[in-house]
């Protein structure tokens, strides 16, 4: 864990209610799956949000305004800074992978697949995405993931883009492995579905979100564990649904 | 040069600066940021009889200047603990640490507090009579002073261990309950634990905590703490341990001035994990700026 003082750079809307926002002077600490705590103004706890990119000094996050903190992230300039606790977490585990792994992302839980992405075709893996959005306008970063060499799937639930339906009734034969964020009910019918082996990312609130307080915690297969530092990634056969 | 030495139920501490339990874990979290060797000592996670896994999620709900935490004494038991918490903190910690001790009976309280009570790392007993987050054990102890006493008195029995008795604030007359504990052979008494609270999210129309209420703790619940910790040093001679809200060295100094001996910091430990850090290195410069020059000074001042 890091405690670092960012300064934005850029914040500005994908869609209607998720924003980008860059920060410079990162250590570049990050690792793919790793999430970061915000203090924001007038709020007591800090906010949890993935690291959708550390590079050139630049951390990049995406966030869907929500409630207090979110909405009030929206309206932070560039020059503005922020405390943050960086580097929480255990992300991903990169060596997993195989040499065709399938990243799958459900609407806010696709950021963390981006740097993960990034990760695995450094390593010259085979990388196949499926991004699930309910509806058209709502869909973000296809061509990002594009740009970086990926097999890109878009699902919609409604159909207006892409293959209809969720996730899961895009989800191909066989793959080396998966690792995959997003709503839970998604999560959960993935792991059911999924013949072969995989991650998820998952989340719950925090008090702390590096494990001192015990708010977060989960029972798995392998006894209680904490999201925050424990995971927030947990092996498919680890959890109990 | 100012002195920030206390002393907590004849043992000397360098500073009062104490993170309170459930806040802090076993340490370790702590100990990869800072050499927690700088605090006065601190009071580890609720332990019992048994491994406890707690409440269902969400435990955890955002306030106005504080949160709500509804964790449910989630911890290994007092053997791991024993076998494998302790031998993990002493290669970090090498003062005596405050075991916080939790129980559904007053035999549960006894045995666990025997057992931790032999080991060497162990400075001070903190028995919570006064968590709001299980049912049939913790704050039904600490709100009622016959019962508070029993289990002072049981677990005085098997310890040689100075015993904090550790209140809650949800009750009608603190200083009765104080006194009780005094009575029954408390060494010291500790307070104020979290006050029991609730939010509902608007969205849902439901709870934000799965178990419904939790404990609201933080800066908001200072003035509350404050008035008790002087509402308790008056009705006892035992030393008091104050806590509730504190995030500055001058808010450790309000305490103190109130009649507390040393001071406990929770909820500040988890928005920002340096706090007590900081708190111990801004304590000597708070205290010059009002001409404090020993905070023995302090205490009892009426
Ligand atoms: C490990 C992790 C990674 C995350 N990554 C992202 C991300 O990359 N992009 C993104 O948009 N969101 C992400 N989230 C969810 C994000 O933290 C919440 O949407 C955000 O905290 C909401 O805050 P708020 O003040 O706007 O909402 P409010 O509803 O006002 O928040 C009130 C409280 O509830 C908590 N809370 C609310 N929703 C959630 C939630 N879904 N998960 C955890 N806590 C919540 C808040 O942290 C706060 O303590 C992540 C959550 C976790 C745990
Ligand atoms: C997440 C959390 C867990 C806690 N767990 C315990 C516990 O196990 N035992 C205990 O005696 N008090 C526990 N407490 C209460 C604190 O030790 C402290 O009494 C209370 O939070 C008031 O201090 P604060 O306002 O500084 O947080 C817990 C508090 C929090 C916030
Ligand atoms: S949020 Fe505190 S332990 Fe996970």
């Amino acid at each position: 864990m890091n405690n670092e003082i960012l300064t934005i750079t850029e914040n500005r809307a994908l869609t209607d209610s998720v924003y980008l926002m860059r920060l410079a002077g990162s250590r570049g600490e990050n690792r793919p799956g790793q999430f970061s705590e915000f203090r924001l103004e007038g709020l007591f706890l800090r906010r949890p949000i993935s690291v959708c990119d550390d590079e050139g000094g630049v951390l990049s996050i995406i966030y869907k305004t929500v409630g207090r903190g979110t909405e009030q992230m929206k309206f932070l300039k560039e020059g503005d800074t922020l405390d943050a606790l960086t580097c929480l977490g255990n992300g991903y585990d990169l060596d997993a992978a195989g040499e065709s792994p399938l990243l799958i992302g459900g609407g806010v839980g696709v950021p963390p697949l981006y740097m993960l992405a990034k990760e695995l075709i450094k390593k010259g893996k085979k990388v196949s995405v499926i991004l699930g959005f309910n509806t058209r306008s709502e869909i973000f970063f296809e061509d990002e993931f594009r740009a970086l060499g990926c097999s890109v799937t878009v699902t919609t639930a409604d159909g207006s883009y892409g293959a209809r339906g969720f996730v899961t009734d895009a989800l191909p034969e066989t793959a080396s492995y998966f690792y995959a964020c997003g709503p839970k009910p998604m999560l959960a019918a993935l792991c059911e579905k999924a013949s072969f082996p995989g991650e998820v990312s998952l989340e719950e609130r925090m008090g702390c979100g590096f494990g001192a307080c015990m708010g977060c915690s989960i029972m798995t297969k392998g006894g209680a564990k904490r999201v925050c530092k424990d995971g927030p990634v947990f092996k498919k056969e680890e959890l109990i649904w | 040069m100012v002195n920030t030495e206390v002393d907590l139920c004849g043992v000397t501490i360098d500073n009062p600066v104490i993170p309170a339990s459930g806040t802090f874990g076993y340490g370790y979290e702590f100990a990869e940021l800072y050499d927690i060797n700088i605090l006065g000592t601190f009071s580890f996670k609720g332990t019992t009889k048994e491994p406890r896994f707690g409440n269902p999620t969400p435990r955890i709900a955002e306030c106005t200047a504080g949160m709500i935490n509804a964790v449910g004494l989630q911890n290994p038991g007092v053997q791991m603990v024993i076998e494998e918490e302790l031998p993990r903190l002493k290669k970090v910690f090498h003062k005596p640490v405050m075991a916080n001790v939790s129980g559904f009976s007053v035999g549960e309280y006894a045995y666990v507090s025997e057992l931790i009570g032999r080991e060497e790392q162990v400075g001070w007993i903190e028995v919570n009579v006064s968590c709001p987050n299980v049912h049939g054990g913790g704050m039904s102890f600490g709100t009622d002073s016959k019962a508070a006493a029993e289990v002072t008195r049981a677990v005085k029995k098997v310890t040689d261990k100075p015993v904090i008795v550790k209140l809650s604030p949800n009750v009608t007359d603190i200083a009765a309950i104080a006194k009780a504990c005094e009575d029954a052979g408390a060494d010291g008494i500790s307070l104020i634990n979290t006050l029991l609270g609730m939010r509902i999210d608007l969205k849902t129309k439901k709870p934000v905590i799965a178990n419904v209420m939790g404990g609201f703790s933080g800066p908001a619940v200072f003035p509350v703490a404050l008035r008790m910790v002087y509402q308790t040093a008056r009705a006892v001679k035992i030393p008091v341990v104050g806590m509730g809200g504190v995030s500055s060295a001058e808010d450790v100094l309000e305490m103190m001035a109130a009649g507390a001996a040393a001071v406990e910091v929770g909820a500040a430990n988890l928005t920002d994990p340096f706090a007590c850090k900081k708190i111990v290195e801004d304590l000597p410069r708070a205290m010059a700026k009002y001409g404090i020059k020993d905070l023995n000074e302090l205490k009892g001042v009426r």
